[in-house]
């Protein structure tokens, strides 16, 4: 169900206030919660998509509609742990993720379904808590396209995705997450700008149609310790690439974990005059592709970002379990969260570099 | 915060087809690599923004705008600025829109078509999340008078903030730039009235910027370039006071204000300013004078000989003229009384002028180094009257000793830092090349140095670098020691010296312009402290990430790497025979023969002038200082070439060789003669081990020799090529104090010996091989390596191992057949020299050897007879892995 223009404005004002009050938690990672089920072909599959002409396992989204019980669980877990926002468990919902498993046709409903879920968790733990109302934000990944680079090295100028079709593809997300109910919409560990400004066209366009503004947050991802995206831009680059969306939020997550993801979260905090979000890894992962850092090793290095006021709400990616959100909020209650600097009212311009007019 | 900040802001504008014939003919032709070059060189030269247009009548300009810009997203040299999509066609600019990942400039769009195809342009603009331009152009027309202009202005800023919500400071107004002094006379005051214009938008439009395109102003007076400049000149300065932020110019057409010639400048003011009536008649009058005249070709201006003596000798040291520096020179020791005083005065008052202008980027490197001769010729002729007087030691900077290091004779970078760093009141004891630590160390503690610089050319030298700071620190010295020359890196700088040298501290230089800053910082007592401290712990850093970023890395075992080794198809291949085996000579060869082979490109890097040539020539911001140079060295190459100022010499020879094959795939024998029956060399090649799938092959330059087991005759060519020796025509100017000449000449022999090489190539390719006869190629295309067949050279990235060079020697017999020897660090000397492998497979291709994993060094260190230790030495520019720490063998 759609969350009506009104009620969804006047809880996101309730969130905004909230983030300037104390830090507000989001929830861990979705990706690798599922993993630890354990979850065979056939349970990917479900009754619904037992006779799937591709195998479907590793497709986590498609457990919205063949194991919905698992997703539900995993968010119990977030929310239980102290979450005030819980993301869907659609990161790979785009139609173009979806190709791989040949399951493009169902993202609408996916979406839906997914969007859902998140709302049922969330509402009923808000009933438990009414002091403390829950959030659910419709998570849309960076997809396994780049609209600014090419595939092949040995041209260039090839590119396997264009603008209109990543824009297309994200509004239909968009749509599903809205209309089963999101609060917000985050596009998220976003390592090709290009692809994230589609995201927000679309999705802007969507709010005309909707009649409403669509509220999104936007969080970058760096792939070297240079503190660039995968495209080579600087944090502070993306920030101004992407500032004319006015984010709900906006901040870095996934990467190398907390310790290495201090100076680009830095880099953006300094900048941006909207709420700043962080949900770092558990670190890198070991040999086994496993995550091994600690609740308590994370929430020492995010409690020391709060320290330093760079953040307004925080969160895990990849390997952060309900243990770690526990942490992170205990670590940070009390911290007071980061002041919205005023607006630079200077002309930003970017390429892979931010340029400032000084007159 | 990082990233750029700028005042004024040039926006480049070659990269326009309507502006720029050269662009437009690129692009038309479908040369993208040419015309990517225009956007690198103008963001080089310090274009701020670059300005992309592909508005042609011929041209499908959506499709060209798409491709341009997906292309420079590929340049990160190119995309580090922001892009201004340039086009009247608003399905043009929507294309370019989708293209940009960053935050760009849309120019641009206006009321023309009325106010709601404006407002919904502006607000598909802002939602691409892109700047605007905005032109003051409505539905009647475009504005001429300063009053239309501000009221369309106006009235586009209210649509936009209060209809379109744009934020203010993204809008750019361009209030239309019209040409001047036509003959019309309601043109007259077109510059006046977008100067009000402007003055009016930035007071009473709150963040607005104002841009215009520049050129436009001077039209009438197409093909005269002195006037053109001039009034783009005298336009911006009023413009820029009325509060102009931005403009699309060439800024090569650019004259200082303070510059232009007197008359000019005020007449030039009349028109811009449309103050008199017959101010466009008066400066059509002085422009004749001026037709015609361009850059060098400009008469000579003799009317500085009529100022005081100390402006003479300013203006000498600042143009690099000798001509008078003598009496000029003279006269002022007559009138100060002491020659230290000439010093100290006037001399050192110029020198502070070159040596701000250098810092502030308008000297370049080979005026700086002629400033430097005509100071040295004035030091010369006070020296005599000092020692009369018993004078020694005018205040100095500071003292710094320098050296090539031990094995290596490279010396033109250090050259030119040492002549840098005299321009700026440094005492430089230059030691010269091939200069053993202990000497540098204790010349530095017998002199009292300040600082020590070390410079090096190939990459064992990075090693010997590191042995002369790991003395400095077991003899506990603390001065600062400098690094710099082609091979170090501040990585290297970093990872490697600065953990050994803890008393001290070592900066990396990274070419002459910086030189000046570090040194001068270094010895300052105020600010020495801080920069050590941020110079170590950024190296720390570095250090560390390197650590990190290393232990990433993966590499294929060498066993997996041989496996996926490039197998060429040997079946039904002949491999071509040379006319002659064994080694041919060749005695002081033709130079004029040479003169065409010279890829001047790396000449005008050696001066740290950026760009390509001949494009470098034209170019907006070094074009003038290369003209100068390229005039300057083509008198230098006439007189190589007429007065055998160098005497060319090669050696070349032929072997039958295979390589071993299965049992070592990365090896080949050399045979004594067409029987194979006895080996007279194994030569050593080093097999890339990054992660790679077939068909992507791991490469070694054994793949492309014929294996025994084919049974096939292949064979192998080697050479070493020198341009002759040079010190004693390198001695004879530096007795002349003319560094100048003497540095002009050493890179003009370094380029001679590459033209040799390259010739010497193409001889073999048509006539010593003879597998290409009919070979019919450009300088350009030998450049680009459009021939087949490769010559590989023992140090460089596709053999990265130098001592292969002693197998070449040993057959070639080089040293006492062309005159070339190799020092202990396998440098060649003289330093002008070039050597290598010819291989004539097609399929012989360049590449990188890449970093390569422990089992590749054991096993190397085995094939060459040597320890681990001694490989690791060898190799230490390329290990994926920490020497002396244990690591996983692969990885």
């Amino acid at each position: 169900m759609i969350v009506d223009p009104q009620t969804r404005a006047k809880r996101l004002e309730t969130l905004h206030a909230e983030a300037l009050k104390r830090i507000v938690i989001m929830d861990g990672a979705g990706g690798t919660m599922v993993q630890a089920f354990n979850l065979s072909e056939a349970d990917f599959r479900g009754d619904r998509l037992k006779d799937h002409n591709r195998d479907l396992k590793g497709n986590n989204d498609i457990l919205a509609l063949t194991k919905p019980e698992v997703i539900r669980a995993i968010h119990d877990g977030f929310l239980e742990a102290g979450a005030d926002i819980i993301e869907t468990n659609t990161f790979n919902g785009t139609s173009i993720s979806q190709a791989d498993y040949a399951t493009g046709h169902l993202v609408p409903e996916l979406n839906r379904a997914s969007a859902e879920i998140a709302r049922a968790a969330a509402d009923e733990w808000t009933q438990k808590t009414p002091d403390k109302p829950r959030y659910v934000a419709g998570s849309l990944g960076p997809t396994n396209r780049t609209a600014s680079l090419s595939p092949d090295v040995n041209n260039p100028g090839f590119r396997n995705i264009t603008f209109d079709a990543l824009k297309d593809s994200y509004a239909e997300q968009a749509r599903g997450l809205i209309e089963g109910g999101c609060d917000l919409l985050c596009v998220e560990t976003i390592f090709d700008t290009l692809n994230a400004k589609a995201a927000l066209f679309g999705i802007a366009e969507l709010g005309d149609e909707l009649g409403f503004d669509i509220p999104v947050m936007v969080s970058g991802t760096i792939t070297d310790l240079s503190g660039r995206n995968l495209s080579g831009q600087t944090m502070e680059a993306f920030w101004y690439s992407v500032r004319h969306a006015q984010p709900f939020a906006a901040g870095v997550n996934c990467s190398f974990g907390a310790r290495d993801l201090r100076t680009a979260l830095s880099d953006i905090a300094r900048l941006a005059d909207t709420l700043i979000i962080a949900f770092p890894n558990a670190g890198l992962p070991n040999e086994m592709g496993e995550y091994d850092e600690t609740p308590e090793e994370t929430a020492r290095f995010v409690a020391e970002w709060a320290q330093d006021g760079l953040v307004n709400i925080l969160g895990g990616c990849c390997g952060t379990t309900p243990a770690h959100i526990k942490a992170i909020a205990e670590a940070v209650e009390g911290i007071a969260p980061r002041k919205i600097p005023d607006a630079d009212r200077r002309l930003h311009l970017a390429g892979l570099e931010l340029f400032t007019a000084v007159a | 915060m990082t990233g750029t900040q700028a005042r004024f802001i040039n926006i480049g504008e070659r990269t326009n087809v309507t502006g720029s014939a050269k662009f437009r003919k690129l692009i038309t032709a479908g040369d993208y690599d040419a015309a990517l070059t225009v956007a690198r060189q103008q963001v080089e030269n310090g274009a701020q923004v670059i300005d992309v247009n592909m508005d042609e009548g011929m041209l499908d300009s959506e499709a060209a705008m798409v491709t341009f810009l997906n292309l420079i997203a590929a340049e990160p040299d190119i995309a580090r600025v922001p892009i201004m999509i340039d086009s009247s066609k608003w399905s043009v600019i929507e294309a370019g829109l989708k293209c940009v990942a960053g935050k760009a400039i849309v120019n641009s769009i206006s009321l023309k078509e009325g106010e709601e195809p404006f407002l919904e342009q502006a607000r598909r603009v802002k939602r691409y999340g892109a700047a605007v331009v905005v032109m003051a152009f409505n539905e009647e027309g475009q504005a001429e008078t300063a009053k239309q202009k501000f009221d369309i202005c106006k009235r586009s800023y209210d649509l936009l903030v209060e209809k379109a919500g744009f934020p203010v400071e993204d809008i750019i107004f361009d209030p239309n730039i019209f040409a001047v002094a036509t003959g019309i006379e309601e043109h007259n005051d077109y510059a006046v009235a977008f100067i009000e214009a402007t003055r009016r938008i930035k007071a009473e439009l709150p963040h607005a910027k104002v841009s215009g395109g520049v050129s436009n102003i001077s039209f009438s007076f197409r093909g005269n370039d002195p006037v053109r400049e001039a009034m783009h000149s005298v336009f911006l300065y009023h413009a820029i006071k009325a509060g102009m932020d931005m403009g699309i110019v060439n800024a090569g057409q650019l004259a200082v204000y303070e510059d232009i010639d007197a008359e000019l400048r005020a007449r030039v003011e009349d028109v811009i300013l449309n103050t008199r009536d017959d101010a466009t008649e008066r400066l059509l009058e002085t422009a004749e004078k001026y037709r015609g005249e361009k850059g060098t070709e400009r008469k000579e201006d003799l009317s500085w000989r009529e100022r005081p003596v100390d402006e003479r000798l300013t203006h000498a040291l600042v143009h690099g003229i000798a001509d008078f520096i003598i009496e000029d020179t003279e006269e002022a020791r007559a009138s100060l009384g002491r020659p230290l005083y000439v010093i100290e005065g006037p001399l050192m008052d110029g020198m502070n002028v070159v040596g701000d202008l250098f810092g502030e980027g308008k000297m370049f490197l080979p005026q700086v180094v002629k400033s430097a001769r005509v100071m040295k010729q004035a030091v010369a002729y006070l020296t005599p009257f000092m020692e009369d007087e018993d004078e020694d030691g005018r205040e100095s900077a500071g003292k710094i000793v320098m050296a090539t290091v031990k094995g290596d004779v490279h010396d033109i970078g250090k050259n030119i830092v040492g002549v840098v760093l005299q321009c700026n009141g440094f005492e430089v004891i230059d030691l010269g090349v091939m200069v053993p630590a202990q000497k540098i160390l204790e010349t530095a503690v017998a002199e009292k140095a300040n600082l020590i610089g070390l410079s090096g050319l190939i990459t064992p030298s990075l090693e010997e670098m590191v042995h002369v700071a790991s003395e400095m620190e077991r003899q506990d010295f603390s001065l600062p020691l400098l690094i710099g020359g082609a091979t170090t890196s501040k990585v290297h700088t970093a990872v490697k010296i600065n953990p050994n040298y803890t008393k001290g501290q070592v900066v990396y230089v990274v070419d002459a312009s910086r030189a000046v800053g570090v040194a001068s910082t270094l010895i300052s007592n105020d600010n020495a402290r801080a920069f050590v401290t941020d110079v170590r712990s950024e190296y720390e850093d570095m250090a560390a990430r390197h650590k990190n970023a290393g232990a990433r890395k993966e590499r294929e075992t060498l066993e997996g790497a041989r496996a996926n080794r490039l197998r060429l198809n040997w079946e039904g291949y002949t491999p071509p025979k040379p006319a002659f085996l064994g080694t041919k000579v060749f005695e002081s060869y033709d130079l004029a023969e040479l003169v065409p082979y010279i890829d001047w490109t790396p000449f005008f890097q050696t001066w740290e002038l950026a760009g390509r040539y001949p494009a470098i020539l034209n170019d907006e911001k070094v074009g003038e200082a290369a003209r100068k140079l390229f005039d300057d060295a083509q008198g230098m190459l006439s007189r190589i070439v007429e007065e055998k100022l160098l005497s060319p010499r090669a050696v070349i020879g032929f072997y039958p060789a295979n390589a071993v094959g299965e049992a070592n795939p990365d090896d080949w024998e050399v045979y004594t003669d067409e029987t194979r029956g006895e080996v007279r060399a194994v030569m050593h090649s080093l097999r890339q081990q990054m992660k790679r799938e077939a068909p992507r092959p791991n490469l070694a330059l054994a793949d492309y020799i014929a294996p025994k087991e084919t049974e096939l005759k292949d064979y192998i060519g080697l050479f070493a090529v020198t341009a002759g020796e040079d010190e004693a025509a390198v001695a004879a100017f530096k007795e002349k104090h003319d560094d100048y000449s003497a540095i002009l000449f050493k890179a003009l022999a370094d380029r001679l010996a590459e033209a040799f090489a390259e010739r010497m190539h193409e001889r073999v390719r048509k006539e010593f091989w003879a597998y290409a006869p009919d070979e019919a190629l450009t300088n350009n295309e030998l450049i680009a390596e459009a021939y087949r067949g490769i010559r590989p050279a023992p140090g460089y990235p596709a053999c990265p191992d130098h001592t292969e060079k002693g197998i070449l020697w040993d057959l070639l017999g080089a040293e006492e057949k062309a005159g070339v020897a190799l020092t202990e660090s396998f440098a060649m000397t003289p330093g002008s020299s070039v050597s290598g492998i010819y291989f004539s497979h097609p399929e012989a291709a360049y590449f990188g050897t890449g970093k390569i994993g422990r089992d590749q060094v054991e096993d190397y260190a085995a094939r060459k007879g040597w320890s681990v230790d001694e490989a690791e030495r060898w190799l230490a520019p390329i290990l994926n892995y920490e020497r002396g720490r244990a690591g996983k063998s692969a990885a």
